[in-house]
Parts: C-alpha cells; structure tokens; sequence
C-alpha cells in the first residue's frame, strides 16, 4: 500500500505530478451530464474500483438532481421569467446550489480517500463539465521516481 | 542583463482565448463585432421614445392610460431579454489544458493503430449512442475537444458553445444553450411590442384624422410616419422569427440541426433528444433548468510579465488579439469546417437585410491529413 499522505497540502506541495487520468463524459442517455464509471487501466494499483465507480455514481447522482426537469425547475423558470430574470440576480439558483454540494463532496473524498493514496480529483466545472481529472502523484513509498517503478513497487507491496 | 519579471494576480477572462470581448471586468461577454447591436438598441429605444412622446400624450388622455403604462413595461421587458441575451455567456466550453489534449491524442493514435505514411489518417470521430440513435461526435481542431453532442463551433467568436443554435450579429452574441431561452422570449416579446405599437399607431392616426384632417395629424406628430416604417418592416421578420423558433422548440431542435438536416428528410421522427411530446419540448427547452457558465471569467490567476507600463483600464473593450494564439498548439491548425459558417449566414433568415459577419482569420490550413481528411469527408456528405 502507498505511504500515507497526512493531508492535502502536503501532498499538493510536495509531490510531484506522475500523470493526469481523464474519466470521460457518458453521452449515451442524452446530453444531461454523466460521466463514465468505466475503471481507467492507469488507476489499477492505485485505488480500488469500487472506491472510485462509487465516486462517480455519487457524482452522476448530483448532477441528475441539478439537472431535474421538475416541478421546481417550472417554478423557478416561471417566477424568473415573470420577473425579466432581475430574481437571478439575488437569488442562487437550484443548479447552482448543488454545484456548491459537489464541490464540497469531492473536498471530502479527495481528503479522506484519493490524498491518502497520492491522488487528486478535479471539479468538473473547472474543466468545463467534460471531464473528471484525476491527477497521479509520485507514490513516495517507492524507490524510483518512473511511473513504472512506482506501480510496480506499488503491486509488489501489497 | 536579466529582464525583471512582475508576478501579478489578473481575472482569467484577461487571458481567455477565443474573440470574445468582455467588459465591466469580466461580467458581461459579447462578440467582437458589436455595430449591428448597437443598430438594434438604436431602432428599438428610438421607435419607443418616438411612441412615448407623440402617440402615448394623446391616447392615454383619449383613450386610456394604461397603454402607454402596458408599453412601458412590454419595453423594459424587450430590453432586458435583449441585454440578457448579448451579455451572458452562451454556454461556451473551455479549450482544452495541454495534458488533456495530449490524453485525447494519445487516445486517437491508439485508436487509429500504424497508419502507413503515404495515407491520410482517419477523421477524428467518435460515434455515440443516444436514445438508439448513433450520433457523432466530432474533434475540434481549434479547442483540442471531441465537442459534446449538440455542441458547434462558432467560428466568428472562435469558440465551441454548448447547444450551438446561431451566432445573431442582431443581439451581438452567440445563441447557445445558456441564452436561447432569453433569445427565444427576446423575439416574441419584441413581436408583441411590434404589433403594439404599430396597432396604436394606426388607432391614433385615425382618431385623430376624424378631429384634425389626416394631413395635419401627420404635421402634428411627424414621429408616426417613421415608426409606421419601421414597425412594418420589424413585424414581419420579428414575427417569422419567432413562428421558426416556437417550430423549432416544439420539436427540440436547434437552428443548426435544422440548417444541417440532421433530424428532417429521411432522418424525420429520429431526432433522439426530442421527447416527442411539443409540451415537454418547450418546457425543457423554456422551462429547464438554468445552466452555469462553466467558464470562470472572474476568478484570479497569477500572470508573469516583465517589468512593463500595462495600460489596462478596468473596463477594456477589446481582448488583445495575441491572446488568440496562445493556447493553440502551432502545428495543429485551425479548424475550417463549412458547416460552422452556414448558422451565421443564415442567422436571421426571415429577417430582411442580412448582414454576414465575415468569418473572421480564416488561416490556411497547414498541411494535416487529419484536416484534409475531416474536410474532405464534409464536402462529399
């Protein structure tokens, strides 16, 4: 198992970057965002898959909700409208509102699961919602600095 | 000799790329080519000053007043669709950081295998499959993206946008997913506002012409004849409009797809976003959620320069235009698809004098199989 990162900063600072792992955007139920919960063949010794297909359920879930075409989103668009859309300018809209709980969502799983094992997720929104970057970093258990070494180190370990 | 270098803290639309022009430090986002806006707040401000100072005196007085009470508010109501639309971000879609790019072309040459020199690479298209419907993703040359379904590339701001619909020089900005609802009740409010103005025109020129004579109507409020004009023309294109849009709602379709043909003629009745229902088309498309800008046009960023005089104001108009080249790689070249130019032209097509913005630094392609591959199968589809 990789040495254990006491936390966030530490790891921002210190490591160095191996890789980037990019988890696609899942178009196949229409353009509402989803992204794929297929395992990246690069994240094989890092992190377990049920781990990392949980994340991005939960992810998926988040933005099912936010993208809702409910009574609520009617209300909202409705009383908007009415008020030429002056109401946005005060008021936080639903999307929005669940864009907060996922940033903080993934401040969460990034502290308790990926720094531990030398990685990082990104918000989507930063990358403009088409992808989920997961940054590798230098597993600092092993002796050398190639990404071979380190994943074959890594695999030996365990 | 060594050059000084000043680190400094800059909002990130200082350094966005694309031909976007911002202002008031970053919130509002228009195209660059503003004089056909400008011409459309001109027409409707001036016919509605004209109406508030000759036609509304006299029919609130003869008639009632809540009609000039009812144009005041139809106006406001017009302007802020209008400002809505031009200033807020379409739904445009990040250029892609150099790791991702790179991700993504490593991804295509493991897809394509050893292709033996001498031979054009094949396009760069992933096939998707959406509600039992194969639809095609294609690569952005410009921004290094497989764009997203529904998703164009606007080759006047040089951007890709979301649910690309038109880039309307009348409105200054693109159409695209985050707007198109403001746009949509931009034409029918300013349809309705049309026929208002027109209707009381007509009912004042002749309650008046029964007490004065018609000639001295006209002398008395000289401002008629010019609205008259002007709505006439304006009613007809407003209207078409806004009967194309409400179409093209009630089917889930955008102005693009519809230019395209992707779902008319033997692809009728497969369009795979469409819930072939018109009532829920229009209230997902009206009544949806509202998406946030995905480009952080505000947030800070540190910038290195060298020790020079920056004569930035607060509210600068123009982005420099060396921006354009920063983040695109020199030898992969720009991309120059027809289909991206055919929204632009047909932008307004009912409406009466169409004024193309030229699409702006058409580069020669350098020499790419990949591009002349994409642009070759284009021609023959």
């Amino acid at each position: 198992m990789a040495t254990e990162f006491h936390n966030l900063q530490d790891m921002q600072h210190t490591a160095s970057l191996v890789t980037k792992v990019f988890i696609q955007r899942d178009y196949s139920e229409g353009t509402v965002c989803r992204f794929q919960t297929k395992f990246p063949a690069e994240l094989d010794n890092r992190i377990e898959r049920a781990l990392l297909e949980q994340t991005v359920k939960t992810l998926n879930s988040y933005y099912v909700e936010a993208e809702k075409v409910g009574g609520q989103s009617y209300l909202e668009g409705c009383l908007a409208c009415a008020t030429a859309y002056i109401v946005f300018l005060c008021m936080e809209t639903r999307y929005e509102k669940v864009l907060k709980k996922i940033s903080g969502y993934i401040q969460e799983q990034n502290e308790k699961i990926y720094a531990p094992r030398g990685l990082l997720l990104t918000d989507p929104i930063e990358r403009g919602m088409r992808v989920l970057e997961i940054s590798v970093f230098e597993d600092r258990g092993s002796s050398g600095s190639s990404p071979s070494s380190s994943m074959s180190s890594c695999s030996t370990a365990r | 000799m060594s050059a000084v270098m000043i680190t400094r803290k800059v909002r990130k639309w200082e350094k966005l790329p694309g031909k976007n022009t911002f202002c008031c430090d970053g919130r509002v986002m228009m195209a660059r080519q503003k004089g056909i806006f400008y011409l459309t707040l001109f027409l409707i401000i001036g016919t509605c000053s004209l109406f508030f100072a000759f036609e509304c005196p006299y029919l609130a007085v003869h008639l009632s007043p809540a009609i000039p009470v009812f144009a005041v508010l139809l106006f406001l109501f017009v302007m802020a669709m209008l400002l809505r639309t031009s200033f807020s971000d379409p739904g445009v879609l990040p250029r892609a950081l150099p790791e991702e790019a790179n991700f993504i072309e490593m991804e295509i040459e493991a897809a394509n295998g050893n292709v033996p020199s001498g031979q054009r690479a094949p396009p760069r298209i992933r096939n998707v499959q959406i509600n039992n419907q194969i639809v095609k993703l294609k690569y952005c040359y410009t921004c290094k993206i497989f764009r997203p379904p529904r998703a164009s590339h606007c080759s006047i701001c040089d951007n890709c946008v979301d649910r690309f619909d038109h880039h309307c020089p009348w409105v200054g900005n693109c159409v695209g997913k985050r707007n198109y609802r403001y746009f949509y009740l931009f034409t029918l409010t300013l349809s309705l506002l049309t026929i208002y103005i027109f209707a009381f025109n007509i009912v004042h020129v002749v309650m008046r012409s029964v007490d004065q004579g018609f000639l001295n109507t006209l002398k008395e409020t000289p401002g008629t004849v010019l609205e008259v004009l002007v709505c006439f023309f304006t009613l007809w294109s407003m209207v078409g409009l806004t009967g194309f849009h409400t179409y093209l709602i009630s089917l889930n379709q955008t102005t693009n797809e519809d230019i395209k043909g992707s779902w008319s003629g033997k692809n009728r009745g497969q369009n795979p976003y469409s819930h072939k229902n018109i009532i829920k088309n229009c209230c997902e498309v009206l009544c949806g959620p509202t998406y946030p800008s995905v480009l952080d046009r505000r947030g800070l960023m540190q910038e290195d320069s060298p020790a020079a005089a920056n004569s930035e104001g607060p509210c600068s108009f123009d982005n420099p235009v060396a921006q354009t080249t920063k983040t695109t790689a020199p030898l992969i070249p720009n991309e120059h698809t027809p289909d991206d130019i055919k929204p632009s032209i047909a932008a307004e097509k009912s409406s009466g004098p169409k004024d193309d913005q030229p699409p702006a630094a058409m580069q020669p392609p350098l020499a790419s199989p990949e591009t002349d591959a994409e642009t070759s199968i284009a021609k023959n589809q």
